[in-house]
């Protein structure tokens, strides 16, 4: 142990305290809020529906910043977030960059990893600050810019007023200084990814990050990065410091050898996998400054159902098959590496299955023996997640470009049945909701619309809401809000909620770009808090070891976004301003050629020459046609002394030779040919 | 002459007015010019068009190499099989081809839901017509037998935010799948398979396949209605304690495999972009595989003209089919037409002789193929009726099209079907990934246009000449009309030239005033008599059980007894007396506020349903021009004048709806089997698409005083 590096230390201390330093190292918790210390995981989940879950964690402590210690020096703790947790007083952030939509029907909606990192697509950012409450705007704003810089996107939108929002108790307990802003638009890439990674003290050079091969995880069918920070140490707690917990949240789909397997009609049998086949790559080493360096494989309580189910037929309980072999095979899969532990999930709320949770060690493995973990299916099975007690859809109603309506719409997916027997001896058992939405202020909710259904029948709002808080849009200000909390009776089977809307205009030079796709309504967030997503495992020396479990074991509320929503508003058509120029020039010029006119003419010489004109009675054709002539000719034209012979003399001529030179021209375009 | 009227020695009056002066002046000489110009224009209109181009650059349709290949197309003859092989047996409840071609859709990994519809009858209102499709209408008489099931399959883009969705449709007939219906399934189901395993997916793909059972229209708007404007309450449940048997859900879900995943619950990605319609029928070509493209959706709307370019430009350029728009087949073989275009062709050639750069002659077939095109055209938009499945998301602000494939010969060798699979496929699948390559909706190209071949289109601000020109003479005349009123009128001694003169003048304002309120009071009753006539039908239709024919006689009697009635009420006569100077004063006054009145309704016809207007300006113009009243003319036994009466008489009886319908069926289908009946069939046929044509219709016959 002793030969851990910590090349900064003194020399003497690294001579004369190894001992020591080996015991802080893995020491009790005191010692370790001393001193920095990092550590990997890797959860592998297969997913009912042929997917992989891969969630790559990594959680990076820094001691307790005395007041004294200004400039300090991290050794693995990044620097700039430190900097930014002091500069801007962050109690706690977290800042989540997502590509795709978490499925919540197929990969579950209950577990720790789907209610917090299950995020809605694009750039999501809150932040609770230590600071009054008129500071807190400006330290958001700064914050905004300062993520923008790092991570290299356009977080800095968030900055303006009209895009975040302060909710203050359906989001997050904790609240009062918090705000909240979204960037559905924000697209996703490697140039966010890379910034993440500089934060690790191994990079992606070595340890688990290894295998985050770009094009692999890019290629998946979600893909959310997440940095999450708290920083207790303002709230008075200094027994601990900064904590920057780094997950990435990938699914992917394993390639499946026979193709023809796809479209077979019976029952499929699950694609085999392993590490070099989903990722491209293997792990060969562990980041020698990581604590821990683990891999998990996760099997979910439904696959366990199904395996003990078939079990159930030889007489021994798989599970408690100590022989090594016992592990790796059993009729449905076999593990091409022995684990190091089995843990046992313990007090599952849901069902009468708990999950299984395999522990690889990577610090056994090495360049000449890299650990590529594979598990090959044999026999087809199917099983479900655990879904939360509502699934949520949002959508939009109506249609045009004049009004419209949001509606919320929650189905039962019949897991309260099984809280109805534990709740029921309270009495009246009641499903809370909480729903927090933010709505743009160009679309303009009409917030005494609430309509709430429940079980197709419409309700007053004051039977189901419990609790609301609504602050309206103020065009071009600051977007509406909305808080609920609903109770429904327990038995629910579907409700639904309804909010009119009208549409705004907007200033043309307000319109993003691609205005003509429509506009986003950021995902609204339903959470439930009566159920908490924990997962308790049989309590082991290695628990204590592992910050993802514990993690996991972490009382948070059920929690699961809706989808985005797309409103088309009226858009102009955008080179209208080249035609308003048009058209002012032309009445300008107008304008002026009439007021030029009204100025030169001398009214006296003009009744003159009316009066000349009425005394000769001249035809006006003949005389036209004399003008024009005289026109032609480029002569000055001279009132004709015999009007009537000479003018049908002149027309006479003049049609003679527009019809020489006419014929002249088509003669020789004719023969020019 | 113009001098007559300006011979006051005055100031001169302004340049415009003066213009105006001279044109109410030759009224005559320039309505008959403006009409001609204004026909020749629309008869032009075939050689104005202009070739089509794709506008928006981000489309870049057939960039991209076709994924589709042979496994797919066997894929297609997979379902084709089992969807026959399910016809021939006996069973065939109906919802066995559903559940199958759910089956199909979940072994693809796609979200799967039945959606159940009532078909609603046809419920006329006069006051919806432009109003939004509304959820909270009529939904009394549901029958509980009668429904229908929608089966809708959605693939979720692999990274895409879920914000946009591309849709699909194949209406089938759940009863019978005919072997062009199931060939049309496999090809969406090949396209669908093929779908799930792209990567570049950036929209949702909804498959509909609708039940056609009651009307391919039918069932595609009830989908778009529920997925629009659901109804949250208790309707549903009312619906399952009324019909404790049609509980279809169960029905499906018994004993089947995808039991667990198929949803109860509507499914919805986000807001639609584009909806493609696929049909195939079997076997009617001659000379090669073809597609035909139908575009018109109500009240002449039409989709951007973008999506018809890439369908089009992936069609010939990268399928080889010849793309065909629909066309009036009688008018190819006129004669008038044909010598026409050959008139047009010669004066083509002699100009580009004059000047190689003009180049406005085209050869005469394609004229009278561009005449044929464009009129039909003009006939579906005027009609407002829909010509597809396609017009029901036109009203949701969607863009469709219906593509129908037909192939050369009947689809019964398999290589051959084979190779019709893969070009249909390919095509559309090259239309899904030319709109999903879209990021914005379609905004670029044109809205309004008409179409004179599939890759030829007049725009609005050509077609709006001819119109422009035709309508034109309306006002002159009018106020012309309105002018010699005053001058034949003795009572005034000064002879005012323009009605902005006469408004001036204080003295005689009071009786001139009380005139030109006769008349409009007279025009006024007139119109709203036809709005009766109009409305009529809505409570006629409210008679249970009547035929075309006794409800159309009923009809033309009520309508003939509410002019009296309504005479009465409002207290005008009718009555002429000896034709008498201020007798014929009166019926000018009469005839220049019909004109006025009619060229408002023109001109705001032509705003909301621009080809309804330009055909109603094509008659109506003539007959407002000639109409003289019949007393005067038959007095004076001249040959001119009668042949005036004769042209009022023809105009007038084309003018009347239900004659020139029969006229016009006539020529078209020739005169043998028309009924009375039919008129009211068609009338019915348009209000259930609360057609605009038919308010149209009803102020047609007010025009006739």
């Amino acid at each position: 142990m002793a030969h851990l590096p910590r090349p900064t230390l003194s020399l003497f201390l690294v001579l004369s305290l190894q001992i020591i330093f080996s015991a802080i190292a893995f020491g009790s918790d005191f010692q370790e809020s001393d001193e920095e210390e990092f550590s990997e995981e890797l959860l592998l989940r297969p997913l009912p529906d042929r997917k992989v879950l891969a969630h790559f964690h990594f959680e990076s402590r820094a001691p307790p910043s005395l007041s004294d210690s200004h400039g300090r020096h991290h050794h693995l703790f990044p620097k700039a977030i430190a900097q930014l947790v002091q500069k801007f007083r962050v109690k706690e952030m977290e800042l989540s960059f997502t590509q795709g939509r978490w499925n919540y029907d197929r990969w579950g909606g209950f577990d720790p990893i789907s209610s917090s990192n299950a995020k809605p697509p694009g750039v999501e950012l809150w932040a609770a600050f230590d600071v009054p409450q008129y500071l807190v705007d400006a330290s958001w704003k700064n914050l905004t810019h300062t993520l923008s810089g790092l991570f290299c996107a356009s977080i800095n939108f968030l900055e303006s007023s009209t895009t975040y929002s302060a909710p203050e108790w359906s989001f997050h307990p904790s609240s009062g200084s918090l705000r909240y802003g979204t960037l559905p638009r924000e697209a996703v890439c490697t140039e966010n990814l890379t910034p993440w990674l500089k934060l690790l003290p191994c990079r992606d050079k070595a340890g688990l990050s290894v295998l985050m091969d770009r094009p692999s995880i890019y290629r998946g069918f979600y893909h959310s990065q997440q940095l999450r920070l708290t920083s207790p140490e303002f709230e008075g707690r200094l027994e601990s410091g900064i904590v920057l917990k780094q997950t990435l949240t990938v699914v992917l789909q394993p390639d499946s050898q026979g193709a023809s397997n796809t479209y077979s009609s019976e029952t499929k049998l699950q694609p085999s996998w392993s590490l070099s086949s989903i990722f491209g790559r293997k792990v060969t080493s562990r980041c020698v400054l990581a604590k821990s360096s683990n891999i998990y494989l996760q099997l979910e309580g439904g696959l366990v159902t199904e395996l003990e189910n078939v079990r159930k037929e030889n007489v021994i309980s798989w599970i408690d098959n100590v022989g090594s072999e016992g592990w790796r095979t059993n009729p449905f899969f076999d593990l091409s590496v022995n684990p190091d532990s089995v843990l046992r999930e313990v007090n599952s709320l849901h069902g009468s299955s708990s999950s299984v949770l395999y522990e690889y060690s990577v610090a056994k493995y090495s360049d000449s023996r890299p650990f590529d973990l594979g598990l090959k299916w044999k026999s087809p099975v199917v099983w479900s997640c655990p879904q939360a007690p509502l699934h949520a859809s949002r959508f939009l109603m109506g249609s045009g470009n004049e009004r419209g309506a949001i509606a919320i719409s929650l189905i039962s997916t019949g897991l309260n049945e099984h809280f109805l027997g534990a709740n029921i001896v309270e009495g009246s058992c009641k499903l809370e909701v909480d729903i927090f939405q933010v709505v743009p202020w160009y679309v303009k909710v009409y917030y005494h619309t609430l309509r709430v259904f429940v079980n197709g029948q419409p309700q007053a709002v004051t039977d189901v809401v419990e609790k609301m808080r609504v602050s309206p849009s103020e065009d071009k200000v600051s977007p509406g809000v909305m808080e609920l909390v609903l109770k429904f009776p327990c038995d629910v089977k579907s409700a639904a909620l309804t909010l009119e809307f009208d549409k705004g205009f907007l200033h043309i030079d307000e319109y993003p770009p691609d205005a003509n796709q429509g506009f986003d309504i950021p995902s609204a967030i339903i959470s439930f808090p009566n159920f908490h997503a924990r997962t308790h495992y049989f309590e082991d020396s290695s628990l204590k070891r592992s910050p993802m479990l514990s993690k996991f074991q972490e009382k948070s509320r059920v929690r699961s976004y809706s989808e985005v929503l797309l409103v088309p508003l009226t858009t102009p058509d955008f080179s209208m301003p080249y035609n308003v120029i048009t058209i002012t020039c032309t009445a300008f010029a107008l304008y002026f050629g009439s007021l030029l006119n009204v100025l030169r003419r001398r009214v006296g010489e003009e009744e003159r020459f009316l009066k000349n004109r009425a005394a000769k009675k001249a035809g006006r054709l003949a005389q036209l046609l004399s003008m024009l002539s005289a026109k032609i000719r480029g002569k000055k034209w001279e009132h004709p002394q015999s009007p009537s012979a000479s003018s049908s003399f002149i027309s006479l001529k003049l049609i003679v030779k527009v019809v020489l030179v006419t014929g002249i021209a088509i003669a020789w375009q004719y023969y020019s040919q | 002459m113009a001098e007559s009227e300006a011979e006051v020695p005055k100031a001169k009056p302004r340049p415009i007015v003066r213009l105006g002066i001279f044109l109410i002046s030759h009224s005559c000489l320039f309505s008959v010019i403006c009409c001609t110009a204004g026909v020749l224009t629309l008869l032009l209109l075939p050689v104005l068009a202009k070739n089509t181009y794709i506008s928006e650059n981000a489309l870049m349709p057939g960039s991209a190499n076709p994924m589709f290949s042979s496994q797919e197309v066997s894929e297609a003859n997979r379902l084709v099989k089992s969807l026959t092989s399910l016809d021939s047996k006996p069973v065939g409840s109906g919802i066995e081809s559903q559940r199958l071609i759910a089956e199909y859709m979940s072994d693809l990994g796609a979200e799967i839901s039945y959606h159940k519809f009532y078909p609603r009858s046809n419920q006329f209102h006069p006051l919806h017509f432009f109003s939004y499709p509304d959820s909270g209408s009529t939904r009394e008489n549901v029958s509980c037998i009668s429904h229908g099931l929608n089966t809708v399959g959605i693939i979720r883009a692999p990274r895409g935010d879920g914000k946009e969705a591309i849709v699909l449709v194949t209406p089938y007939n759940s009863l019978k799948v005919g072997p062009g219906e199931a060939l049309s399934l496999g090809i969406a189901y090949s396209v669908f398979s093929l779908l799930t395993q792209v990567t570049w997916l950036a929209k949702d793909i909804i498959w509909l396949v609708a039940d056609s059972r009651y009307g391919e229209y039918a069932a595609v708007n009830a989908w778009l209605r529920d997925y629009h404007m659901p109804v949250f309450s208790g309707l549903s449940a009312l619906k399952a304690e009324i019909c404790p048997v049609s509980n279809v859900h169960n029905e499906l879900k018994e004993n089947s495999v995808t039991e667990r995943k198929i949803n109860d619950g509507f499914r919805r990605a986000g807001t639609m972009a584009t909806a493609l319609v696929i049909k195939v029928t079997d076997g009617s070509e001659h000379f090669e595989d073809s597609l035909s493209i139908y575009a018109e959706a109500s009240n002449g709307q039409m989709p951007n003209l973008d999506l018809i370019n890439i369908v089009n430009y992936l069609a010939v350029h990268r399928q080889g089919l010849r793309v065909k728009v629909e066309k009036m087949r009688s008018l190819i073989n006129c004669k008038w037409l044909k010598i026409l275009g050959e008139i047009l062709q010669s004066l083509g050639h002699v100009a580009k002789s004059l000047n190689p750069q003009w180049k406005f002659g085209i050869p005469a077939k394609d004229y009278v193929e561009g005449a044929a095109t464009l009129a039909s055209s003009l006939y579906y938009q005027a009609l407002g009726v829909p010509t597809g499945p396609h017009g029901a998301f036109r009203d949701y602000e969607i863009d469709a099209i219906t593509m129908e494939i037909s192939s050369r010969v009947a689809l019964n060798n398999k290589a051959r079907k084979n190779d019709f699979l893969l070009r249909g496929g390919r095509l559309i699948e090259g239309v899904i990934r030319t709109v999903n390559n879209l990021l914005e909706k379609f905004h670029q190209s044109f809205f309004l246009y008409l179409l004179t071949s599939p890759s030829k289109f007049v725009s609005v601000g050509v077609y709006m000449i001819a119109f422009a020109l035709l309508v034109a003479s309306l006002p002159v005349v009018a106020a012309s009309l309105y002018a010699d009123a005053h001058k034949v009128d003795p009572s005034f001694g000064i002879d005012k030239s323009t009605p902005q003169a006469s408004a001036t003048d204080e003295l005689s304002i009071t009786p001139r005033s009380c005139k030109w309120l006769n008349a409009a009071k007279k025009v006024f009753l007139v119109h709203l008599w036809g709005a009766v006539v109009s409305f009529l039908p809505y409570f006629i239709c409210q008679i249970p059980s009547c035929t075309p024919t006794t409800s159309f006689v009923v009809w033309v009697l009520l309508s003939s007894f509410s002019l009296p009635i309504l005479s009465l009420i409002l207290g005008s006569s009718f009555s002429y007396g000896r034709p008498s100077q201020p007798q014929k004063r009166d019926w000018t006054l009469l005839k220049s506020v019909t004109i006025s009145a009619a060229f408002i309704g023109l001109c705001l016809m032509s705003v909301i349903n621009f080809a309804t207007a330009e055909i109603g300006a094509l008659l109506m113009v003539p007959m407002c021009l000639m109409a003289q009243p019949l007393k005067l003319d038959i007095r004076s036994r001249k040959l001119r004048k009668f042949l005036r009466v004769a042209c009022n008489l023809a105009l007038g009886f084309l003018g009347f709806p239900p004659a020139g319908f029969f006229v016009l069926k006539g020529a078209f289908e020739g005169f043998g089997g028309i009924t009375v009946g039919d008129f009211w069939s068609w009338l019915e046929s348009i209000w259930s698409w609360s057609s605009a044509t038919y308010l149209y219709i009803g102020w047609f016959e007010r025009t006739r005083s």
